[in-house]
């Protein structure tokens, strides 16, 4: 406690007197480009795929001839039970290690870094999308939004105890800089872009 | 580490040039960093809005920052977060260890955090018997070879893959001899993922707190801070009081910024949010001072608590990218990290503003408009004040000074220097003179230029009265 107290003492005697206004952020995120096809070349661009798709029987196939279904799949979404399952939202999180594939959906995409907004409420459990070997996140093309402007704009006064924007696969360059994909979490990640 | 006597700059940076290929490879590899920087800036119409919104915001946040971590305190705490409080490395290192001592755990998992090695806690917990594990790629590699990271975003930039391969075969086992990246990183996952399952706790260090939600978020490419902090049931974060920002709504300004900055990608692959800890599982804050309220305090260099920790003053700068990060001896090296060190001890740091060339790059690329090169020359300005600076330097610099302050006495220096320089050029052509090191000295004219002027204007108005 008294470091606390010291700490702001000497902080408001040190904070300049002169307070700066916070700037007006509308005017940000005005830029005009075609935010399906940016959101595609985005994601190719950091290692993901984009696959367009109109239904979830689309989907299904998809992962039925892309991914081994011997192997665990889980996913948040009952449209998807007859290939992964549903019941491990209250497992304990690390018996999750040996997921081949998380499938969930996001709230919304954004198309200048094609990142998608997920929270604990549609992730199931905070470490699925991390903790599975290969990652696919549906997102429906009308919640593409430009940039990040628009994206916080839509979160507002969201309520989550956990949220995360993701952008492609799991990447380091920490050698030589050398891109390669997977190093702690999702090796790839599909992006079901659906009508 | 920190009982180690400090080299200083010029002749840390000396030694890592007697390597010279590798001075070009790693000036090179840096420079492909800021040329990737360049080019996903200039994809962004609004590149020099968002720089001046960024700015604003954070000088808002130096003005107010008493009020907004009173704020954040009280809605991390109504969120579930437990919040320390501490007032240099020390407490930091004692806070961290008393929360492990509570749960009587001995291991650790660590994301990145700059904050965390420039308190030293991985020596401090070691002497406590706690086994900390670097899980961000570079900071591991660096961890295993025993060496701090040289840089804040590329912590192992300084090695190169043949290193890497040598470090993994010793300590992970890896084959020898193979240097490919692919093969090294795989071999850091299944290493790595075998901590992640098994640490009840996982420290992280924070990229942006916000006062008006009480949420932190940590970015990352790797995902390492995620598998650590969801897997764990204690997350500690860490942070400097100067990542506060206002407002959840501003967090869309400053990730558009950080990885353009940094690296050019369009964001980190992770930018998580965390709010509230998972049921039943533990999350604290540990909100850090040592000296940043008296660096809030010096006019002149405040500015430098809104940086982001992007490190493009780094990857532009010509002396960073020849010097190699460790000549530095600071946890935050470059330019940003000479502001900095200073602030932290004068008379340990003192040579670090002055290992610039004062050309302006790196306040030209700093997404939040820090005047870092102005404050570099300004803390020159404090440093010789204050008797900082070697003995040398200020009797050449004063001796200079009168020099120049007096035509006779210049006239005959002028002269003299370039009698010696002609005919006894040993007397300056070595070790004793610092402009011989790595520079040619030049030919000495036959005469100066008031010689020259003098002469000249002679004739020309001998010939204006011919006319």
């Amino acid at each position: 406690m008294s470091s606390k107290g010291e700490i702001l003492k000497r902080i408001k005697l040190n904070q300049p007197d002169l307070v700066s206004e916070l700037p007006n952020l509308n005017l940000l995120g005005s830029e005009q480009f075609d935010v399906l096809e940016t959101y595609k070349t985005v994601l190719k661009g950091i290692g993901g795929d984009p696959v367009e798709v109109a239904n979830y029987d689309e989907i299904i196939n998809y992962i039925k001839s892309n991914y081994n279904l011997e192997k665990r799949l889980i996913t948040t979404l009952p449209e998807l039970s007859e290939i992964a399952s549903l019941d491990w939202k209250t497992v304990d999180p690390h018996s999750l290690q040996d997921v081949e594939l998380t499938v969930i959906k996001a709230h919304f995409g954004v198309a200048e870094n094609s990142g998608l907004w997920v929270t604990d409420d549609i992730l199931g459990q905070r470490v699925a999308p991390f903790i599975a070997q290969y990652l696919a996140i549906i997102v429906h093309k009308k919640d593409l939004v430009p940039t990040m402007q628009q994206a916080y704009q839509r979160i507002g006064n969201m309520e989550y105890g956990f949220g995360t924007f993701i952008a492609g696969p799991s990447k380091t360059a920490d050698i030589e800089q050398s891109l390669v994909l997977g190093a702690h979490g999702a090796r790839g990640l599909i992006v079901f872009l659906l009508d | 580490m920190s009982s180690e006597k400090t080299i200083p700059h010029s002749e840390a940076a000396a030694k890592f040039n007697k390597d010279v290929e590798r001075v070009n490879w790693h000036d090179e590899t840096l420079w492909f960093v800021r040329a990737k920087r360049d080019k996903s800036a200039h994809q962004i119409e609004d590149w020099e809005l968002l720089r001046e919104t960024a700015s604003q915001i954070k000088f808002n946040v130096l003005s107010n920052i008493h009020d907004y971590l009173v704020e954040f305190e009280a809605n991390a705490q109504r969120n579930g977060i437990i919040v320390h409080w501490a007032a240099d490395a020390k407490e930091h290192n004692e806070i961290v260890h008393s929360i492990m001592a509570k749960h009587d755990v001995k291991q650790m998992v660590k994301s990145k955090s700059m904050l965390t090695e420039e308190c030293h806690l991985n020596d401090y917990l070691a002497e406590k018997g706690i086994e900390v594990i670097d899980s961000d790629l570079g900071e591991y590699i660096v961890q295993l070879r025993k060496e701090p990271p040289s840089h804040i975003v590329l912590p192992a930039i300084h090695l190169k893959k043949e290193d890497v391969s040598e470090t993994f075969h010793e300590h992970l086992g890896t084959e020898k001899g193979n240097f490919n990246p692919q093969y090294l990183t795989e071999s850091a996952r299944q290493s790595l993922r075998n901590t992640f399952l098994t640490r009840k706790v996982a420290l992280t260090g924070v990229n942006f707190a916000v006062a008006e939600t009480g949420e932190f978020v940590v970015c990352t490419n790797e995902g390492n801070a995620d598998m650590g902090a969801h897997l764990a049931d204690v997350h500690i974060a860490c942070m400097g009081f100067e990542k506060l920002i206002p407002k959840r709504e501003h967090l869309g300004v400053f990730l558009r910024l950080l990885a353009r900055s940094a690296t050019g990608q369009p964001i980190t692959t992770f930018s998580s949010h965390f709010k509230k800890p998972r049921d039943g599982k533990e999350m604290h804050i540990v909100i850090v001072d040592n000296g940043r309220s008296t660096q809030l305090g010096r006019e002149d260099f405040r500015n430098s608590l809104k940086c982001i920790r992007c490190g493009a003053c780094m990857n532009t700068c010509p002396v960073y990218r020849r010097s190699g990060g460790h000549s530095y001896h600071n946890a935050v090296a470059g330019p940003i990290g000479s502001i900095l060190a200073p602030n932290l001890d004068m008379s340990k740091n003192a040579d670090l503003p002055f290992a610039s060339t004062l050309c302006g790059s790196c306040t030209n690329v700093c997404p939040v408009k820090i005047d870092i090169h102005d404050q570099l020359y300004k803390w020159r300005q404090v440093l010789v004040k204050e008797g900082h600076t070697p003995k040398a330097k200020t009797i050449a610099m004063k001796t200079m000074a009168t020099v120049l302050a007096n035509p006779t006495v210049f006239n005959i220096a002028g002269k003299s220097g370039r009698f010696v320089m002609k005919n006894i050029p040993g007397m300056v052509n070595n070790k004793m003179n610092k402009w011989y090191d790595q520079r040619e000295m030049p030919d000495v004219p036959e005469e100066s230029f008031r010689e020259w002027y003098k002469k000249n204007s002679r004739e020309s108005k001998a010939k204006r009265d011919e006319q």
